[in-house]
This record gives structure tokens, sequence and C-alpha cells, in this order.
């Protein structure tokens, strides 16, 4: 357990060493630790954690969101990252605002987010700028609304 | 579905043919679409369509308190559904940031080794059968009942078990439940030469998982592929023992890779991990001690025993209010996951400081493997999208959740 949050702090320590702009807050729960980063500073940042040689972020494990309506911003987006080669975790978060909710893709970095960008999508109705392919994938095609939004209600007529 | 592909042909150029797999394809494990681009038999593009068996769990869960949550966790990966009870628990115990009795944790691990061995046995009955040899699904079937038998026995269910539970188990197994576990896998090495006599050698199944469906280790990292799938390709990556959890890290095991990363090296990681989950079952059932508590002790977030409930009133007072309104966890956000028999399973939970989860997202092993469809059947012939889709296990619950 010690030896995980040295590590994590190895990771936090690089991306602040690298660049302070790009971190915006940091947050520290039961031992993981999530790094608040400015959507327009997000690619960036990925592609710095995923060449870096000490890090080497290469394994996006999964990309989901949370509703904070009626907060704003309101959309939070989490990246959650592992480095196999090193044993690291990190999650990266992206605050987004209700109006328009809209986010570099990266699916350039991670091949893999291209489903989870289109599930976010979907389900939140989050906008994934330069996307391949941005269609619906778990709702049927004509659907109106966006069923995980907290405005959405669970059961009865929308 | 329109194509802009164009293909020569010997009367000129042509439009591929676009062909429909599923939804209602018995080879497709569920109801999975895919839609194939094909010049000939040769498959230009797969693309998979999903989604036909959503359900819309992730948003039950926000109106259900914690504890409700575990029954909905069964529906996920129907095969494995100790393990999504194990990994949904472990997320709520990280949350609220309590530790379970380790008698509780080697019970769970003895379980959800078992769960693996179900899990690897129907893949292997239904991939067999999909590509023609019918006779090791009646004996892989004949021992997952013998294991079913066992999940009933302690939990009273056989495949919607919701056994494990925030803070421990639901009950006290019964007091004979190892010697039926003992019996079952002491009989299953044998069974799994078995298995083995029928396949590794077999020329036509040689033929037809060998150099099908490759993956290089590169390609599966970047489409984030995990599980068996991950590991014959070539990378030694396993949950349990990278970040172990329920105490993994005192059981002695090795992590199973091969590295041609074709349907044949899947067939053998998975092969070679049902023989490894028996030896992490024998090492548990040497631990788990007779006797012992099986829950946490927290008192208005783990439910007290039925003899405190009927004697105490601080008792009565909790049980009640555990099983009205739940417990509330600090405000927060986690992630916990497990190597579920199909991979990486992880769940993210945040909480608001209310009794009920804010979110809860699973990330699924099946939906993130099944974006390597493409990339394991594109150039390939049609046959061989049958043990493409075969050899990356999916369960299509977990797909659409």
């Amino acid at each position: 357990m010690e030896s995980q949050e040295i590590a994590k702090n190895i990771a936090l320590q690089k991306l602040q060493d690298w660049d302070k702009q790009a971190v915006a807050e940091v947050i520290e729960f039961r031992g993981e630790t999530t790094v608040v980063v400015p959507a327009s500073q997000l690619v960036r940042t990925a592609e710095f954690l995923v060449s870096e040689p000490s890090l080497r972020f290469t394994f996006l494990s999964d990309l989901s969101a949370v509703d904070r309506f009626p907060l704003e911003p309101r959309f939070e987006l989490n990246y959650q990252l592992l480095s196999i080669e090193k044993a690291l975790k990190l999650r990266l978060r992206v605050k987004l605002p209700g109006a328009d909710p809209v986010v570099p893709t990266v699916t350039n970095i991670w091949p893999t987010a291209d489903w989870h960008e289109r599930e976010n999508f979907d389900l939140f109705g989050i906008r994934f700028q330069a996307h391949p392919d941005l269609r619906r994938i778990l709702m049927p095609e004509e659907w109106e609304g966006h069923p995980l939004r907290k405005d959405y209600p669970v059961e009865g007529f929308r | 579905m329109t194509t802009t592909k164009t293909i020569e042909t010997a009367a000129g150029p042509a439009q591929p043919m676009v062909l429909n797999m599923g939804p209602q394809h018995p080879s497709t494990h569920g109801v999975l679409r895919v839609v194939l681009e094909l010049d000939g038999e040769i498959v230009l593009s797969a693309k998979p369509d999903i989604g036909y068996l959503h359900t819309g769990i992730e948003k039950s869960c926000e109106s259900k308190t914690y504890s409700q949550c575990i029954t909905l966790t069964d529906r996920i990966d129907y095969l494995a559904p100790l393990s999504n009870n194990l990994g949904f628990c472990l997320a709520a115990e990280k949350l609220i940031g309590i530790e379970v009795p380790k008698r509780a944790q080697y019970i769970r691990v003895l379980l959800t080794e078992l769960t693996r061995i179900t899990s690897h046995l129907v893949w292997l009955g239904t991939h067999a059968i999909d590509l023609g040899a019918m006779t090791v699904f009646l004996y892989s079937f004949r021992e997952r009942e013998e294991i079913m038998k066992i999940y009933e026995y302690v939990s009273g269910q056989r495949m919607m078990t919701s056994y494990f539970r925030i803070g421990g188990l639901a009950l006290e197994p019964p007091p004979d439940w190892l010697d039926r576990v003992r019996r079952v896998i002491d009989a299953m090495p044998g069974h799994i030469d078995e298995y083995e006599t029928l396949l590794t050698q077999n020329r036509i199944w040689m033929a037809r998982t060998k150099g099908v469906g490759m993956l290089s280790a590169k390609d599966a990292i970047a489409l984030g592929v995990s599980g068996p799938l991950l590991r014959a390709s070539g990378v030694p990556y396993d949950i349990r023992k990278v970040f172990p959890y329920s105490s993994y890290d005192e059981f002695d095991f090795k992590v199973q890779t091969q590295t041609a990363g074709d349907c044949y090296a899947r067939y053998q990681v998975r092969v070679a991990e049902m023989r490894e989950s028996l030896k992490i079952i024998r090492q548990a059932m040497e631990k788990i001690e007779p006797t012992g508590p099986f829950r946490a002790e927290a008192p208005g977030i783990i439910p007290p025993s039925r003899e405190e409930m009927k004697t105490s009133i601080e008792g009565l007072i909790y049980h009640f209010k555990i099983f009205t309104e739940g417990f509330a966890p600090p405000p927060g956000e986690v992630y916990q996951s497990i190597e579920s028999p199909r991979g990486e399973l992880g769940v993210f939970m945040a909480s608001d400081g209310s009794p009920k989860p804010y979110r809860v997202h699973f990330r699924t092993p099946s939906f993130v493997n099944l974006q390597s469809l493409a990339k394991l059947c594109t150039g390939r012939l049609i046959a061989d999208v049958v043990a493409c889709i075969g050899t990356t296990d999916i369960v299509l619950g977990e797909v659409d959740r």
C-alpha cells in the first residue's frame, strides 16, 4: 500500500514539474490520486503521460462521466489511466459546462477511447471533438435525450 | 449502412457485399450484431453493433441503496456473478473505508476462483461447439453443473447468487461445504485433461484456431484489451498480482501467458488459468478457518448478527436503519478494478454523502474487448469471424449493461 502511494506521487510530481498549468487541482481520496486538468490542456497532458519514459500510461482503463446537475461546471469526465510497465494508476478529470459540453477526443492517443467516448456521448450528451465516428452506441439511433443525465427520470414519462 | 469501398472483380469494379451477422445468430453468444463487408469470403471490415441488451443498470443503481445494487451486479455478467459481486463490494468497502475479516476474504477468493472455472468452462464449451467440436460442450457443462451445486449449497442460488455483501458475506456457509468443494476440485484436473485430449492436439481444432485472430501486444494495449486476451499476446498483466485485492498477495500462483496472440494461444491461456485457479482454491481451503467472523464489525454500516439483532436494542435499531434507509459513505470517488474471468472489471463509484450511490459505472471487460473484434477478423475468412467472436469470450449482458 505504502509503496503504491509513493509511486502515485511520482506521477503527480512529474506532471507538476512538467507544467504547472496542466494541474488545476489535486484530489487525494482513499489512496487514489485525481488530477483535475483544464479541458484545453487535456490532449497535451495525455500525450506527456503516455510518452514520459518514467510513467508510460499507455493503457486507458476507463472513461466515465458524472453529472453534477444543477451545479456548474456540470459534467466531470474521469480518465482512469494505467501504466502496465510501471504499475501506476492515475485519474485525470476534466470539468465541462452544462450548456455545451465539448472536449477534444483522445482516440489518437488511446484507440480504446473510441467506444468509451461514444458511450459518454450516448448516455450523457458530451461531444468529443474530432472523434472518428461519434454515434450512439447503446441506445437506438432515434432516441431522444441522454439517459444518464440527472434531469432524466428513472421511470415514467419524460 | 452504405459502403464507400469498391473492389476489383472479374467483371470489373463492384461494391463489397454487406452481410448482417446476428443479432439472432447462435455463434454470437447472445444478441450481438456484426455488420460485415465482404469481398467474396474475405472480411474487409467488421463493425459490431451493440445495445440490444441495454437495461440501464447504471441508472437503476442511482435510485437504490448500496446494498440493493448488489442484486443488479449479478445480472451484468451472468456467467461470473460472484466476480461482479466482489468488484462492487470492494468498491463500496473502499468508499466507506472498512476492512473485511480475513476469513471472509479467503471465502471470497475461493468462490471467485470457482467462478473463473465455471466461466472458462462455458467459454470452452461454446467456443468448441462454434467450431464444430460438440463433445466438449457436453463435458464442460457437466462439470459446470457440479460447481453450480456448490453455489446453491452455499448461497441458496445457482446463478444470481448475490452472496458477497458490503463488509463480508450474506451468511455463514454450511458446515460441510468444503468437503463438497474438495470433491469437485479433486476431480477437476482429470476433467481438464479430458478436454485437452479432445482439443489440444486435435488437427481440426488447431487448423481453426492457430494463426487466426492475431493480436499483437502493442495493439492489445492500445485497444485496452485485458484478461486472457492480453496475456495471450505476451503481456503478463494480471490485477491479482499487480494490484492485489482480497488478500490475493498471500496466494501462490503463476500468471499464465503465451506469445502467439492467436485463438489457440488464448485457448492455452484459459485452460492453464483453470489449473491455476484450482491451485488457489486448494490454498484457500487450507486458510479458511472452520469458525470465525464472516462480516466486518461497523455499527450502522454492516448489519449486526441475527442473534444481536434479537437480543440488543442497539442491534435492532441498526438493523432497522440499515435495511430501511441504508448507510451513507463520505463524499468522494473511488475506482476499484478486479481480475474477472474476462479481464479488468472496474467499478467507478461516486458518493455525495447520501445512502444511494450518486453514480456507479461498470468498466466491463467484454465491452472493451469486443472493440478488438474488427482488428481480429479483418482480412480473414468469414468462417474465422465465428472463431474470433468465440475467442474474445464476450457476455452480451456485460457489454450492454
